[in-house]
């Protein structure tokens, strides 16, 4: 969605957030990856994964929809 | 409202007891989505400028993000904690709240209705009575929506700040300031604008954030047949793992509700009235850039809310299945235990470490603070068009009622704000007012409906429709309140349990309403056939349907989410 008056598309919020919250989940996943948490299935490392998916979104968003 | 951390450890930390305890990197994720929501009011202010893009969002909004903020403004928090906790309590039958109760009613909203909605250029669903009946019940169905909306804002903050205090510890007077101050901030900067960019923004945060429940707990319970196994083992019973197959009668499931109730008064009264009449969803159609995009709106949004199980319906499952202790109804709560209502927290709080724990706490505040922002945006217009425009000051500039539209958004909020104090000190409040929320549904739904396809119903029989329908609802509630006995009239069955009622008043009340609308039109004067041309079925023409390819047209993605369902339904039958 591209507004009228040039208006920032809500798709590039959502990727600079989601972009955002990928770099601190994936940092503080890695930070902690020897000494994981008392979370249940833990072992999987679900910060990293989680941190990854949400970069990958934030980032094709953020970059998509980028002003221009 | 970023705090520094040891600041905002300092103020939001009111003790110890607490179900989980947040990382610097929790709070700093909590922080930022407080600053990015504020940022989006704040830069949008500037678009907010006419009543139209206040009100309507310049009605200008594409068909994804009307349809996904339309979803978004009805995932509160009584949608995403209490049906959890309903999950726990009752079974996968809680389903039928997103399924039956949604895909039917809001395929007959993009289809049958937004073209009149649509086409009559109202800004609300009182405005819509107003032009196809009269003033009174414009008037009678502005107040009440006004009424109720600024209720539901509260009971929503309130539950809200209790979750937030159970589960974190959280101060509860810090939790209901903060995220009201913040969503009348921007909700009053940037109107309609505002509210709907930040529930789509919300829709994603609350997906991500609760998606790692249902991933990793199916993996712990080895998958669906797993999960039905150790509920089994552990409940003794299969019935909560089946859709239909224990609805033959009220005494054969958790909700002591049967089938018909389901179909009818879930599936047909409530779903139609909410879905298709409340103002608070409607709205977020009506801002769409053209009568296509209004009805895929909620077309898409069908879609969407037919997954949603997945991170609401599946985490109560799983709480059934792995947690080591069992969870206790609100009413038999003392230290140590832990209520139906902490459900979703309590799988969040299994499953995250830190960082996706402070997502998933964000998810949950943006699924309040949505729900809120939907209904202070939904009162502040009805308020503005619905009541001070006709009756306090008619005729003033487009400027004024924008004004007054951003002090009306401050006011639900402080009124919301009062009404969440009311209800901590009279907490049985909350359950009354689910109930009091259906009083007005139904018969609305009987009103518009029969307004829309009936050219002969006239203003007094829709008037008359719409009073005697809610009162006769809150008649039935009442004398089952006065002799629970009494459950048997209203439900059709003793064993009938408050599910029950509550679906079959519903029913009645919009039979009830429908009957007079028509009794009180067969003696009454109809409106001339000018006035009514655009807002009755037979009286409209509507447009020609653009030359497109199949796959665009709404009535294919409608047809799309009808297979949908029926698979769903025989999944889990």
């Amino acid at each position: 969605m591209r507004e009228r008056h040039h208006m920032l598309p809500v798709w590039f919020f959502i990727g600079m957030l989601l972009t955002i919250y990928g770099v601190i989940i994936l940092i503080t996943s890695i930070v902690d990856y020897s000494q994981p948490s008392s979370a249940v299935l833990s072992q999987y490392h679900p910060g990293i994964w989680g941190g990854i998916l949400l970069l990958v979104i934030g980032g094709f968003y953020t970059l998509k929809f980028r002003p221009r | 409202m970023a705090f520094p951390f040891s600041l905002a450890a300092a103020v939001v930390w009111s003790g110890s007891d607490r179900l989980v305890k947040l990382a610097p990197s929790d709070l700093l994720i909590i922080g930022i989505y407080f600053v990015m929501v504020l940022g989006i009011g704040i830069y949008l202010r500037r678009y907010a400028s006419t009543s139209n893009d206040f009100f309507m969002a310049g009605r200008e909004m594409s068909a994804w993000v009307a349809g996904l903020s339309f979803l978004s403004a009805n995932l509160g928090a009584i949608e995403l904690m209490g049906w959890a906790a309903s999950t726990y309590q009752y079974g996968i039958l809680a389903a039928h709240f997103y399924w039956i109760a949604a895909f039917p009613s809001m395929i007959f909203l993009g289809l049958v209705m937004m073209p009149f909605y649509y086409i009559s250029k109202t800004h609300s669903v009182p405005g819509y009575l107003q032009l196809r009946y009269n003033e009174a019940t414009r008037a009678l169905s502005g107040i009440s929506f006004a009424v109720m909306t600024i209720l539901m804002s509260g009971i929503n903050m309130y539950a809200m700040a209790l979750v937030m205090k159970v589960v974190l510890g959280w101060n509860i007077h810090f939790s209901i300031w903060v995220s009201s101050l913040t969503v009348a901030v921007y909700v009053a900067l940037g109107g309609l604008y505002s509210a709907i960019f930040n529930e789509v923004l919300q829709f994603f945060l609350i997906w991500l954030g609760a998606l790692i429940i249902p991933i990793l707990g199916l993996i712990e319970v080895g998958g669906w047949s797993g999960l039905q196994a150790k509920i089994f083992e552990r409940m003794h019973s299969s019935e909560y793992v089946h859709l239909w197959s224990t609805l033959g009668s009220f005494s054969s499931n958790p909700m002591g509700v049967n089938w018909a109730g389901v179909v009818f008064g879930l599936g047909g009264a409530i779903a139609f009235g909410y879905w298709t009449t409340d103002f608070l969803v409607v709205q977020r159609a009506m801002a769409a850039k053209d009568l296509r995009s209004a009805q895929l709106a909620p077309i898409i949004a069908s879609y969407f809310k037919m997954v949603v199980p997945l991170i609401v319906i599946l985490p109560g499952l799983l709480g059934l299945a792995v947690l080591p202790y069992h969870l206790v109804p609100e009413s038999a709560m003392q230290p140590g235990l832990h209520s139906y209502n902490e459900v979703l927290p309590l799988m969040l709080a299994r499953y995250c470490g830190p960082g996706m724990l402070g997502l998933g706490i964000t998810a949950l505040i943006a699924g309040f603070m949505s729900g809120m922002a939907g209904n202070v945006s939904a009162f502040a217009t009805v308020w503005t068009y619905d009541i001070y425009q006709p009756y306090i000051r008619k005729g003033m500039s487009d400027q004024h009622y924008v004004r007054i539209g951003r002090w009306c958004t401050i006011l639900g909020v402080v009124l919301s704000i009062g009404t969440a104090y009311f209800v901590t000190h009279f907490k049985s409040i909350m359950d009354y007012m689910q109930a009091l929320l259906g009083f007005f549904i139904a018969p609305l739904f009987g009103a518009v409906i029969m307004g829309m396809m009936w050219k002969r119903a006239t203003p007094k029989g829709g008037f008359c429709g719409l009073l005697v329908g809610t009162v006769s609802s809150v008649v039935m509630y009442t004398a089952v309140k006065i002799h629970p006995a009494w459950v048997r009239y209203v439900a059709l069955s003793p064993d009938a349990k408050d599910m029950a009622e509550n679906v079959y008043r519903a029913l009645w009340s919009l039979l009830i309403s429908m009957f007079v609308i028509f009794a009180v039109s067969l003696f009454t004067e109809p409106k001339p056939k000018a006035q009514l041309t655009g807002l009755v079925w037979s009286y409209t023409t509507f447009p020609a349907a653009e030359a497109m390819p199949v796959w665009k047209k709404p009535i294919f993605w409608g047809a799309g989410v009808a297979i949908f369902f029926v698979v769903l339904q025989w999944m889990f039958w």
